[in-house]
């Protein structure tokens, strides 16, 4: 992980400096791609026909100023806005080669194969164990009481909460710290073991040393998982993502390499975005 | 001049005295060329209290004393031997005679010459009374206004002040509600305590039979005073009308607060709200004509004996009566919960009915056992329906489609017809009651920690 912090942004150009940079995964296997999506909210639009590939085991970054429509196009990756009466999505996107908004699709099966952790912690009024229990269950992946403890056992550890929560795990998840209930909500999803993983800026709640955990989390992840996140933080950016997406008003403006939008974007609006001239 | 005169032209010194306070403290601001502590509004309204708050204060006292103390001085006047040969009561119904007369209102047989006498004297001291009164206020109106006016300084924390003075008056009118509800269950004490001098509360709290007889068929027929059959009969009903309530109320407003459209839902929720504004004595009349035949009738066919009036029936009806407390509250409580709750449990991928199982309705569950319990202790406290509906047959048996008592039917019983007030069969009403509002009460209190529990959760 690229730990060089640039205090100096917004002010000046990020360099995401050296070879140590991320690994380059934009030459991988297409895991989701969008085509042409548009959503629209009533009668407004908030997406103007996005087309955008999500290659495998990468970290991708979307960043843009606030209702530019980052949640938005994240929530649709996993149909999170069919939850909204007024949310209506238009185009294609596939994931594994299959439409996910296909009449036939299973929603349930979506949702478990793409996972999301959203900004504001959000743990279930349930003990900890139940919290991560609870997708397994849903989705009958553990037969047994010895299966199951050692899905919420090994989600745990995987997200590096294993050892702060494991003489407690009949206590409630709400009753743990901001950080720790995160990484408990990144747990939980981990649990019905996705293939991708949305995160809707899920450090934003949270302090600077339990972010750095979260990243920390998100780096060894990306060994295993696809994730796709959303932050306003430019340097997380840097720090994380392999690549990253500029989004400004309802448009993908620019996606590339981390390092080429922070040091060399090829659009007028990225430019003046992460050198701090709007936003 | 009438008391309704007196408190208007009080009210419109106030108006000038406000007005004189913020023009003089304008005058002091700028005369000084000071900032002045306060805003000139609360140097006027400040002014206006010092003005107005005393002579009310003084009118309040005196409209209490007054009637007394000019009752004292006509009867002091009276011959003496007059006074002695009258008992207590007969006095008390003289000075009322007299009082009317001197009030210009006509009594029964048009006053004797003692008691027009008396009169005369009467309205000369409630003129003269009202005179001073008069007299009383204005200078109590008048100091106040200059005082404060001549206080008005830089300095003066006006704003602090009338901040106090509104906290005192919101208090004193919470105050009024509080005491009023411990005088009237300091009252009922009395009175329960006064029974328990007849029967001992064991006799009441335990006894099986129910049998007052009448306080009018001698004083040796003291009858049986046994709470249990009309407790059983309350609980009877109020469990027949939770058990229709609580599934349907419950469904409701599931219905309601997750699945509606929002067109019906702004349609359907003021018409179940409808139901709760429907007077009680039209659910009873309602059970008693239509229910209690019908399920007479089908009882008929079925081959089960139900009486017209019966717990069923009132029950039914009672729980019809008390869907839209437990489908309101528990609508409220269910939309409180967060979104976020939900969607966490969809973005792990629950269905909607799962989610709302397994997230939402445990989430929500102190809140809605909160609802049930409030509805319980309506249904505990309801009496019209019951007095129609369930038979008023005060014995202990458990078949729901026999007719039953309860309390509320009882002390409407006991309470209806000439009663003597002294006797245990109208003070065993008060009993009744007391034990009805500690059984409400508890209930209430119950609910209202189980509910601050649940909001704690998410605040
Ligand atoms: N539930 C909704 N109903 C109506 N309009 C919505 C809804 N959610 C979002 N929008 C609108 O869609 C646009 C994009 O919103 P979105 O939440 O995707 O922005 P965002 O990029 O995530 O912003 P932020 O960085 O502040 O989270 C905004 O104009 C917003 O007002
Ligand atoms: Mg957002």
């Amino acid at each position: 992980m690229n730990t060089s912090a640039h205090p100096n942004i917004p002010s000046s150009m990020v360099s995401v400096g050296g070879g140590e940079s991320r690994k380059s995964k934009a030459t991988g296997n297409v895991k989701m791609s969008a085509k042409d999506v548009k959503v629209f909210y009533g009668n407004t639009q908030a997406i103007n026909g996005i087309d955008i590939d999500i290659y495998e085991n990468e970290v991708l970054a979307f960043i843009g100023p606030s209702g530019c429509g980052k949640s938005t196009f994240l929530r649709c990756l996993n149909r999170m806005n069919d939850t909204i009466d007024i949310c209506r999505v238009e185009g294609k996107i596939v994931l594994d080669d299959q439409d996910i908004y296909a009449p036939d699709r299973d929603v349930v099966l979506l949702r478990a194969q793409v996972g999301i952790v959203f900004q504001k912690p959000n743990p279930f009024p349930k003990s900890i164990y139940e919290n991560i229990a609870y997708g397994p269950r849903l989705h009958g992946l553990a037969k047994r009481k010895a299966e199951l403890d050692d899905v919420v056992e090994s989600s745990l550890r995987r997200a590096g909460l294993w050892e702060e929560v494991k003489d407690r795990l009949d206590q409630p998840g709400t009753g743990l710290s901001g950080g720790q209930q995160q990484r408990l909500c990144i747990a939980r999803t981990i649990a019905v073991s996705p293939d991708i993983i949305l995160m809707d800026e899920p450090c934003s709640a949270l302090d600077p040393i339990a972010t750095g955990k979260v990243e920390q989390l998100i780096d060894e992840l990306s060994e295993s998982y696809t994730i796709v996140m959303v932050t306003h933080n430019m340097q997380q950016a840097a720090r994380v993502a392999d690549r990253t997406a500029f989004f400004h008003m309802g448009d993908l403006v620019e996606v590339d390499s981390t390092d080429t939008i922070f040091t060399n974007p090829q659009n007028q609006r990225t430019h003046d975005y992460i050198t701090g001239r709007f936003g | 001049m009438t008391n309704l005169a007196l408190i208007a032209t009080l009210l419109m010194i106030m108006a000038l005295a406000y007005h004189m306070g913020l023009t003089r403290s304008r005058a002091v601001a700028a005369e000084h060329d000071v900032r002045m502590h306060s805003r000139p509004g609360y140097y006027g309204a400040l002014v206006a209290l010092w003005c107005g708050l005393p002579a009310l204060a003084l009118f309040l006292l005196w409209s209490f004393l007054a009637p007394q103390l000019i009752e004292m001085l006509v009867t002091h006047q009276l011959p003496a031997d007059m006074v002695a040969g009258m008992s207590d009561r007969e006095l008390v119904t003289f000075l009322r005679r007299v009082t009317a007369l001197a009030n210009e209102r006509s009594v029964s047989g048009g006053g004797t010459s003692e008691e027009l006498a008396a009169a005369a004297h009467m309205a000369r001291l409630q003129t003269f009374e009202n005179l001073s009164l008069v007299a009383l206020m204005a200078v109590f109106a008048v100091t106040g206004l200059v005082v404060a006016r001549r206080n008005i300084s830089p300095q003066w924390r006006a704003r602090n002040q009338v901040e106090r003075v509104i906290t005192i008056a919101l208090a004193a009118s919470s105050g009024v509600a509080i005491f009023t509800t411990v005088g009237i269950v300091l009252s009922m004490l009395g009175e329960t305590l006064k029974f328990f001098t007849f029967i001992s509360p064991a006799e009441f709290f335990l006894g099986t039979t129910w049998n007052p007889r009448f306080s009018t068929s001698g004083t040796d027929a003291q009858g049986e005073f046994g709470l249990l059959p009309l407790l059983w009969g309350t609980m009877m009903v109020s469990a027949i009308a939770l058990l229709v309530a609580i599934p349907v109320g419950l469904m409701t407003a599931i219905y309601m607060a997750e699945y509606a459209p929002p067109w019906l839902r702004n349609v359907a929720k003021p018409i179940i709200e409808i139901l709760a504004g429907i007077p009680t004595i039209v659910y009873g009349f309602f059970a008693l004509i239509v229910i209690g035949p019908f399920l007479s009738n089908v009882g008929d066919l079925i081959g089960i004996n139900i009486r017209t009036t019966s717990a069923l029936t009132a029950g039914l009806v009672m729980g019809i009566m008390i869907i839209p407390f437990v489908s309101s509250l528990s609508d409220d409580i269910i939309t409180q919960v967060p979104k976020s709750l939900r969607d966490g449990a969809l973005g792990l991928g629950a269905t909607k009915s799962e989610t709302i199982r397994q997230v939402v309705l445990p989430a929500a569950l102190p809140g809605i056992v909160g609802a049930f319990l409030l509805a319980a202790s309506r249904a505990i406290g309801e009496t019209m329906i019951v007095v129609l509906a369930a038979g008023n047959n005060p014995v202990l048996h458990a078949n729901p489609f026999e007719a039953v008592s309860t309390i509320t039917v009882t002390i409407v019983n006991q309470l209806t017809g000439d009663m003597d007030f002294a006797s245990p069969q109208s003070l065993v009403a008060f009993a009744l009651g007391l034990t009805l509002f500690v059984i409400t009460l508890g209930l209430n209190v119950i609910a209202l920690i189980v509910v601050r529990k649940y909001r704690q959760q998410y605040e």
